[in-house]
């Protein structure tokens, strides 16, 4: 029921998509001063306001680099904390520039839902961690035979946990929950073997776990979820705008770029580095983006690359510590390839 | 045949006899009132087994082996969970609510300008209790301040924008006030148009009625998620482009809207326990609507209906919470964002301390709503006791 009333709204807002979101984003952005971006309520390492209510997380900060680039400051960046239910209304109604809120790329998103996604901030998966207390020596989701496994209900998690089990003609009794914490809670008071949702999500619950060390993630991924940021289709200018954003973390991360030493980076004699600052005579980079040609700069000095984004929000300078794994860079094994700014 | 002598009277005291055993004192009172009978016995020892059994459990919990202070989730950790507290440790992880209790007050408000939420409280509750207490007098002029003024200075000194006050937004609003604001609002516009709508309701004028009886009909058979995704989400994709409205607005409107449908049926309820005579008797001193409402009818009408009226307050102030779905954040839900959102209080007592925290607030307030009902009821009791 909640999905046919997903996609009704999902209609209802392309019908009208034309006469709300107006044309050209950037030019609206620029007037009203700052980027309304629209990320998660709250989700651990991703995007949650702090003690003193100051949004933090990778998504979070991928909307400071976008105001940035745009303003060369990036605190001017207003949030709006959405549900998974409303994200697309919200987006489609204009009353936010940017989806920045783990939201995985899938066709019918980018078609049916009129988005553009502007690249994968974070490649996830949907993956299970075990109790080892109760099921010991299991070192492989292949080994989950006959297991009961606590998901959260209504969730495309509850379906690839369905179709895993049935690829692999393996027996499963699922435990189902309406509401995440309630999930977590019945996981941790050992109602199930195993906990099944996105591998990010794991390490988060763990860290809420009575004893963490009996609980293991398992290495399988039985999904793709790639997330990353999405705008209106429609507006390719503002659409390159967060694309190139996007490659500009990654290509300032190849480069060595970091928030510390951008300004002696500006000094630079290679000419990639110079051509990715801006600082090359006659250089149109920026400005044929509509953006000043020190945008990259402006970004990393807001943000810092990707790296630092990541190692601050979700890897080893957060309490999550998730690995980069094959969020790493292409030149280190991972994923992320950033396009050449040049 | 015998005569009597009817005025035969007693000359002789009676034989003294010993006191009832009833009386007072502890072992009296318990007798009569806990051990009574054995089905009284048996429920007395359980409720008192039920006590001994999870009293100190409760206490220890959230008291003694609480942890009190501390910077981050380490603090509420035991050894095998990387922290330094002993194994099997379990109790109140309070630095999360003391670290947080701002951002739980005020949500996103800026930290250099919560002093004009504060002052607002001070002189809500500075109004607020001298309009409560029978014996403080100028209750007129104190409810004019308190309806009609109050909210315009609350306006004023939460936006801003004027006088040199920053503006500040509602999306930032958030924690206890935005729970506060959604119920003073809901409170005071739900109760006159609830009687509008219970008298409008029991009118005679046909359109007045079937207005009436179609708003009442309608908002109370939609449930209130509804109301409030509809003015959230659908209703900007219906304005023309530009216009837009307050969030926190529209979800007041959604809010008073919903809880007047209530309170008109509980003040109808109150109407329809006024028997003809008074109505009646109205008419025959030649008063005109208004007057027979307003000094006959409607006095005697809300007081039968206090406790209705004042479940329905109870009601709306929890309902509150049911913003979260349109992302906004009041007391729980800022509770909820920091259990799930926060990496830096993760542990396993987090969501429990929160929770906790967030229900012993709602019960003070409703609490204390109750309370005062009761004794509204007695105060205002003129004896129609059977």
């Amino acid at each position: 029921m909640k999905k046919i009333i997903t996609g009704m709204l999902a209609v209802a807002a392309l019908g009208v998509t034309s006469s709300v979101a107006s044309a050209d984003t950037l030019d609206d952005v620029k007037a009203k001063g700052f980027v309304q971006c629209g990320v998660n309520t709250g989700l651990a390492g991703f995007s949650a306001p702090d003690d003193k209510g100051e949004w933090t997380g990778l998504d979070v900060d991928f909307c400071r680099a976008v105001a940035a680039a745009v303003f060369g400051d990036g605190t001017k960046v207003k949030f709006t904390g959405l549900s998974a239910k409303d994200r697309f209304t919200a987006l489609q109604s204009g009353e936010i520039d940017i989806l920045s809120r783990n939201t995985t790329w899938t066709i019918s998103r980018d078609t049916a839902l009129g988005l553009n996604f502007g690249g994968v901030t974070y490649y996830d998966g949907q993956g299970f961690m075990i109790n080892s207390k109760k099921i010991p020596g299991v070192n492989s989701a292949l080994q989950l035979s006959g297991a009961a496994v606590c998901v959260q209900a209504g969730t495309t998690t509850e379906l690839n946990l369905a179709d895993y089990f049935k690829a692999n003609k393996m027996e499963y009794n699922p435990v189902v929950f309406e509401k995440f914490e309630e999930a977590n809670a019945a996981y941790d008071a050992g109602r199930c073997d195993a906990y099944t949702t996105d591998q990010s999500g794991l390490y988060a619950v763990r860290l809420q776990m009575a004893s963490p060390d009996d609980h293991v993630v398992l290495p399988e991924i039985i999904s793709k979820e790639p997330l990353g940021p999405s705008v209106r289709q429609g507006d390719d200018k503002w659409f390159d705008i967060v694309k190139w954003t996007y490659y500009a973390l990654l290509n300032t991360e190849e480069a060595g770029i970091t928030q510390a030493n951008v300004d002696e980076m500006k000094n630079s004699e290679n000419p990639d580095i110079r051509r990715l600052l801006g600082v090359e005579a006659e250089t149109k980079i920026g400005t044929d983006l509509g953006l000043s040609n020190d945008w990259v700069v402006n970004i990393v000095k807001a943000t810092g690359n990707y790296g630092e984004i990541f190692e601050r929000n979700v890897g080893s300078g957060s309490p999550l510590k998730i690995s980069r794994g094959i969020n790493a860079l292409w030149t280190k094994g991972g994923l992320q390839y950033g396009m050449p700014i040049r | 045949m015998q005569e009597h002598d009817l005025s035969w009277v007693r000359t002789e005291m009676a034989v003294a006899q010993a006191a009832p055993r009833s009386g007072a004192g502890p072992v009296v009172w318990a007798r009569t009132n806990l051990f009574a009978t054995p089905a009284d016995t048996i429920m007395s020892l359980f409720a008192l087994l039920l006590v001994v059994w999870f009293l100190p459990q409760i206490l220890n919990w959230l008291f003694f082996s609480a942890v009190w202070s501390g910077t981050d989730r380490l603090a509420c950790l035991t050894v095998d969970q990387g922290g330094e507290l002993p194994p099997g440790w379990s109790g109140a992880c309070w630095p999360f609510v003391l670290n947080r209790f701002g951002y739980f007050m005020f949500g996103r408000y800026p930290m250099d300008e919560r002093w004009r939420v504060i002052l607002c409280g001070v002189i809500f509750v500075a109004l607020l209790v001298p309009l409560l207490t029978p014996r403080i007098p100028f209750k007129r002029l104190n409810a004019i301040l308190f309806f009609g003024v109050f909210p315009f200075v609350a306006f004023l000194l939460l936006v801003g924008g004027y006088f040199g006050l920053e503006y500040v937004e509602t999306p930032l609003w958030g924690g206890l006030m935005v729970t506060l604001v959604l119920s003073y609002v809901g409170i005071v516009v739900s109760l006159p148009l609830g009687i509008v709508l219970a008298m409008g309701r029991r009118s005679k004028m046909p359109i007045v009625k079937l207005l009436s009886v179609i708003f009442i009909e309608t908002v109370r058979g939609v449930p209130l998620v509804t109301v409030l995704f509809m003015a959230a989400f659908m209703l900007p994709l219906f304005v023309p482009p530009g216009v837009s409205f307050d969030k926190l607005l529209r979800a007041l409107i959604g809010v008073a809207l919903f809880a007047s449908a209530y309170m008109a049926e509980v003040i109808r309820g109150g109407l329809q326990a006024i028997p003809k005579g008074q109505y009646e008797g109205a008419d025959s001193l030649g008063l005109g609507y208004w007057q027979k409402m307003g000094f006959i009818v409607m006095p005697q009408a809300l007081k039968l209906v206090v406790p209705g009226i004042v479940n329905t307050f109870i009601g709306l102030f929890k309902d509150t919470t049911l913003v979260l779905i349109i992302s906004m954040f009041d007391l729980l839900g800022v509770v909820k964002q920091s259990i799930s959102g926060d990496p830096t209080w993760a542990t396993p007592q987090t969501a429990k301390t929160g929770y906790i925290f967030a229900a012993a607030i709602f019960w003070v307030f409703c609490f204390g709503m109750s309370r005062y009902s009761q004794y509204m009821e007695r105060r205002l009791d003129t004896g129609h006791r059977k």
